[in-house]
């Protein structure tokens, strides 16, 4: 028989033992030590943020908990007693659940399927009906509503944290990891998410908030966990310290939050875009006439919920999507529906959104993927052959100016952390001084550090007489970066506002459909 | 002979032809399902085909030839399996290897059995009652194998399996995305195993149908090309079990077809049919960019590993 879904009281309090204890863990990777004697208590009834930099280890230890990696060294208890976790299937018994970085979900089925997968105790016959009644009585419970009958991919970024979540909380987890849950989230579902964990903790169970967003710790965590370099340097609760103090000890020095510019001086048009349309990968409609101007020497945000179009917007101008009406002038010259090659050595540089899809090629080297648009030409190759001596010169050089973190310019691309994958994308695109930088969510999932480098490298880019088009759906960092700020709904801009005069509140209101009175392109 | 009667026979026969296509791609269906692409279809059914023959020429029973065909298939895609779900080796150089495997080691132990007739092929079946409907009776239900039926039932069977229990979600998580059900406590490699095993049980029974009772004797390469046929169908009837049945029909026909032509068309011409027809029909649907549509499993063709960068 089914076991009634979700996890009863734990009765959670600040004396009781903690639900789970991680002792001395420790984990090697080639060339990297993950995590490093690593002790980790988890207390029932708390939020407990797990914050540090790019590749300092996060993942790891909660993969190591979770049973996807076994550990060298070190010993779980959960609930006071010692426990071996060898594969997920353990980890769920022992009560534990976990939302991974990137969804592990099977996008074609429906919601009551993919809760059902692997599902102990459900009839053999029509499993999926029975969780269908039981997904209906948890949303209510925790206020997670969804359609159980929906295809996954038909749901939003939101959505589908929430199958995701109803998945663990089905399974009965007292425990539930959420890895980076808001970085695919509007503002809006994160307050949402914010306010489902308080729920949470009511009923007595513990989570566990890995985030590079030192406020949403401040706002959502009780106890925060500072890791660094596979080690941790402190755990306190989070009404005893504040966000400088966090900073300083992910990083090791000190943070500024608050990016200084200079005043903006827009030079001669880097970008005209005019009435451009085109469809998404579905055949529908996504770009409904765009017409908008970056000039030289500006940054010009695009906000908007992601779906809206932006990332059409970027591949038709990056020559990677048709355009099927309107045109795209780049520095002056007319660059509708070209070649990538072409557009790139008119001088474009793309930062993309998908970094490990578009921005790199995994499996080839730091070096190599340094030169990879430049290869082909003087002084990376001379007729048919690289100089490999030009090569590494230029790649070591490159490593230091960017502060890429990387065990040696031979090392796989893909086995750095996300942060400095996108230190080296940056490295490649920005070296050739371009006129125009498109850059999508380019600290999307970066660490606060590797934030700020990453966002005075566009300023610098700026300053030096780029057009910068900024794709983004933090808000603070359009505002804080950006001159002028577009919101695109439904694959129209809504509004196009100033940055020094641009509120949130009329922003958030034209990313929600409404047309700003001063819709005109400049 | 009059329409009526042509077509009566024309899909009587279809359905007959049509028997080994169904079962050999009711078992790559499972396998795909799963995430692996089998190309070994024509091998495992040319080992089925050979050492069910072998079996019932020497025992005298059929039934006990078409049941060590499967155990003979499945021991094949065990093979497969080995080297593609635990070594992760390349599926299709896998594959095509099992292919020339299969019909290297059938036509090699098969030389001493070549050209005789088998003994005591499978009795042809007409079901009492059904076979007395008017049209529908002649067309389906007179003098057919008991395999043809069996395959019609298997067919609806695993699409109820395969959309409408358990393992069915399971079997198809692990195809769209093996690290989401490895994340669940799946067991993915266990899966991948028994689809794959099945589907070469399957195959090996396709081959035996046509040793013991299409054409109830053991010539090598008697598969003709079938299991490239297998490969085809399983596109063409978008990973569907009871869609399988109408596409095996149809290639069924085609085979029959090709046979009938064969006083007015170039015999050459006519063998080229099936294979032209199953080009045609993948262009189509490639063309369509239906196929991205029609649900390929997300994750074939791609060998798994937990936790790989
Ligand atoms: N499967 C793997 N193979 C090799 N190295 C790995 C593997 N997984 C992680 N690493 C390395 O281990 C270190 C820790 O990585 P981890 O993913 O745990 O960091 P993280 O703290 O989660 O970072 P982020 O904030 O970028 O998600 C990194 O140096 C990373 O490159
Ligand atoms: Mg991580």
């Amino acid at each position: 028989m089914m076991a009634a879904p979700g996890a009863g009281d734990l009765g959670g309090n600040q004396n009781s033992p903690p639900l789970v204890l991680l002792e001395g863990v420790t984990k090697s990777f080639p060339g990297v030590v993950a995590n490093d004697r690593v002790t980790l208590d988890v207390r029932p009834g708390e939020v407990h943020a797990l914050l540090g930099e790019n590749g300092a280890g996060k993942t790891t230890l909660m993969n190591i908990l979770y049973g996807l990696y076994r550990p060298d060294a070190g010993e779980i208890y959960v609930k006071g007693r010692k426990v071996v976790i060898r594969s997920p299937r353990d980890a769920i018994a022992c009560g534990i659940g976990m939302v991974h970085q990137h969804f592990k979900l099977v996008y074609p089925h429906t919601v009551a399927e993919n809760v059902a997968l692997g599902l102990q105790g459900t009839p053999f016959f029509g499993p999926a009906r029975v969780v269908e009644r039981g997904l209906r009585e948890l949303g209510e419970r925790y206020n997670l509503p969804v359609d159980p009958k929906a295809r996954v991919w038909q749901l939003s970024a939101g959505e589908q944290q929430r199958v995701e979540i109803l998945k663990a909380l089905y399974r009965g987890a007292d425990v539930l990891i959420l890895d980076e849950p808001t970085s695919v989230l509007t503002p809006q579902e994160t307050g949402e998410l914010f306010k489902v964990l308080a729920r949470m903790k009511e009923e007595g169970h513990a989570v566990v908030f890995i985030t590079h967003k030192l406020d949403e710790v401040m706002e959502a965590a009780d106890r925060v966990t500072v890791m660094r370099r596979g080690k941790v340097i402190d755990t306190l609760p989070v009404a005893e310290t504040d966000k400088a103090s966090l900073a300083r000890m992910m990083v090791g020095r000190d943070v500024v939050f608050r990016i200084s510019k200079a005043e903006c001086t827009p030079g001669k048009e880097a970008l005209v875009l005019r009435d451009l349309r085109a469809v998404n990968d579905r055949g529908l409609p996504a770009l409904r006439g765009i017409s908008l101007t970056v000039c030289r020497g500006e940054i010009v945000g695009i906000a908007g919920v992601a779906g809206n179009g932006q990332r059409e917007l970027v591949e038709v101008i990056c020559g990677l999507r048709r355009a099927q009406g309107g045109e795209v002038v780049v520095l002056g010259r007319p660059l509708t529906n070209r070649s990538p090659r072409t557009v790139a050595d008119a001088g474009v540089a793309h930062i993309p959104e998908e970094r490990l899809r578009m921005g790199i090629v995994p499996g080839m080297t730091v070096e190599e993927n340094l030169i990879l648009k430049k290869h082909h030409r003087p002084p990376f190759s001379s007729g048919p052959l690289l100089r490999l001596a030009e090569v590494r010169r230029f790649a070591e050089q490159a490593i230091e100016e960017y502060e890429i973190i990387t065990p040696s310019p031979k090392t796989p691309a893909k086995l750095l952390s996300g942060g400095n994958i996108q230190k080296l994308i940056l490295a490649r695109e920005l070296s050739g001084e371009p006129g125009l930088v498109v850059a999508a969510h380019p600290t999307y999932g970066l660490d606060v550090g590797a934030t700020e480098l990453i966002r005075q490298l566009l300023l610098r880019q700026r300053d030096a007489g780029a057009g910068v088009l900024l794709v983004s759906e933090d808000l603070e960092e359009i505002v804080s970066l950006a001159d002028r700020i577009a919101v695109m709904f439904r694959g129209e801009i809504m509004g196009i506002v100033e940055a020094s005069a641009a509120e949130l509140g009329e922003i958030g209101l034209m990313m929600a459909g409404t047309r700003s009175g001063m819709g005109d392109p400049r | 002979m009059g329409w009526e009667e042509w077509l009566i026979s024309t899909i009587a026969r279809a359905l007959a032809y049509g028997t080994p296509l169904l079962w050999g791609t009711l078992g790559e269906v499972y396998a795909e399902r799963s995430g692996v692409v089998n190309l070994g279809v024509e091998g495992m059914m040319a080992i089925g085909a050979f050492s069910a023959f072998a079996v019932a020429q020497s025992t005298g029973n059929p039934g006990l030839g078409i049941l060590v065909a499967a155990v003979a298939g499945g021991g094949a895609a065990l093979i497969h399996a080995f080297l593609t779900v635990t070594l992760r080796a390349n599926q299709y150089v896998s594959g095509l290897a099992l292919t020339m495997f299969g019909l290297g080691l059938s036509g090699l132990l098969g030389r001493g059995w070549e050209g005789v007739p088998l003994k005591h092929p499978l009795p042809a079946i007409t079901v009492p009652y059904l076979a007395d409907i008017p049209i529908l009776g002649p067309m389906l239900f007179q003098n057919q194998s008991i395999i043809t039926y069996l395959g019609l039932v298997l067919a609806v069977v695993l699409w109820v399996l395969l959309y409408r229990t358990r393992w069915g979600i399971t079997l198809r998580s692990v195809g769209e995305s093996p690290a989401t059900a490895d994340a669940l406590g799946v067991n993915v490699y266990l899966v991948r195993y028994l689809a794959v095993i099945l589907g070469g049980v399957l195959a090996g029974v396709a081959g035996g149908y046509l040793s013991v009772e299409y054409r109830p004797s053991w010539t090598e390469g008697m598969t003709g090309g079938m299991g490239w046929i297998v490969i085809a169908l399983t596109i063409f009837v978008a990973w569907d079990p009871v869609q399988a049945i109408g596409g095996a029909v149809l290639f069924g026909a085609l085979y029959h077809l090709s046979y009938r032509l064969q006083p007015w068309v170039a015999p050459e011409l006519l063998k080229l049919m099936p294979y032209a027809a199953a080009i045609i029909v993948l262009a189509f649907v490639g063309l369509g960019g239906a196929q991205r549509r029609r649900g390929a499993p997300g994750a074939l063709g791609v060998p798994y590993a937990r936790g790989e960068k």
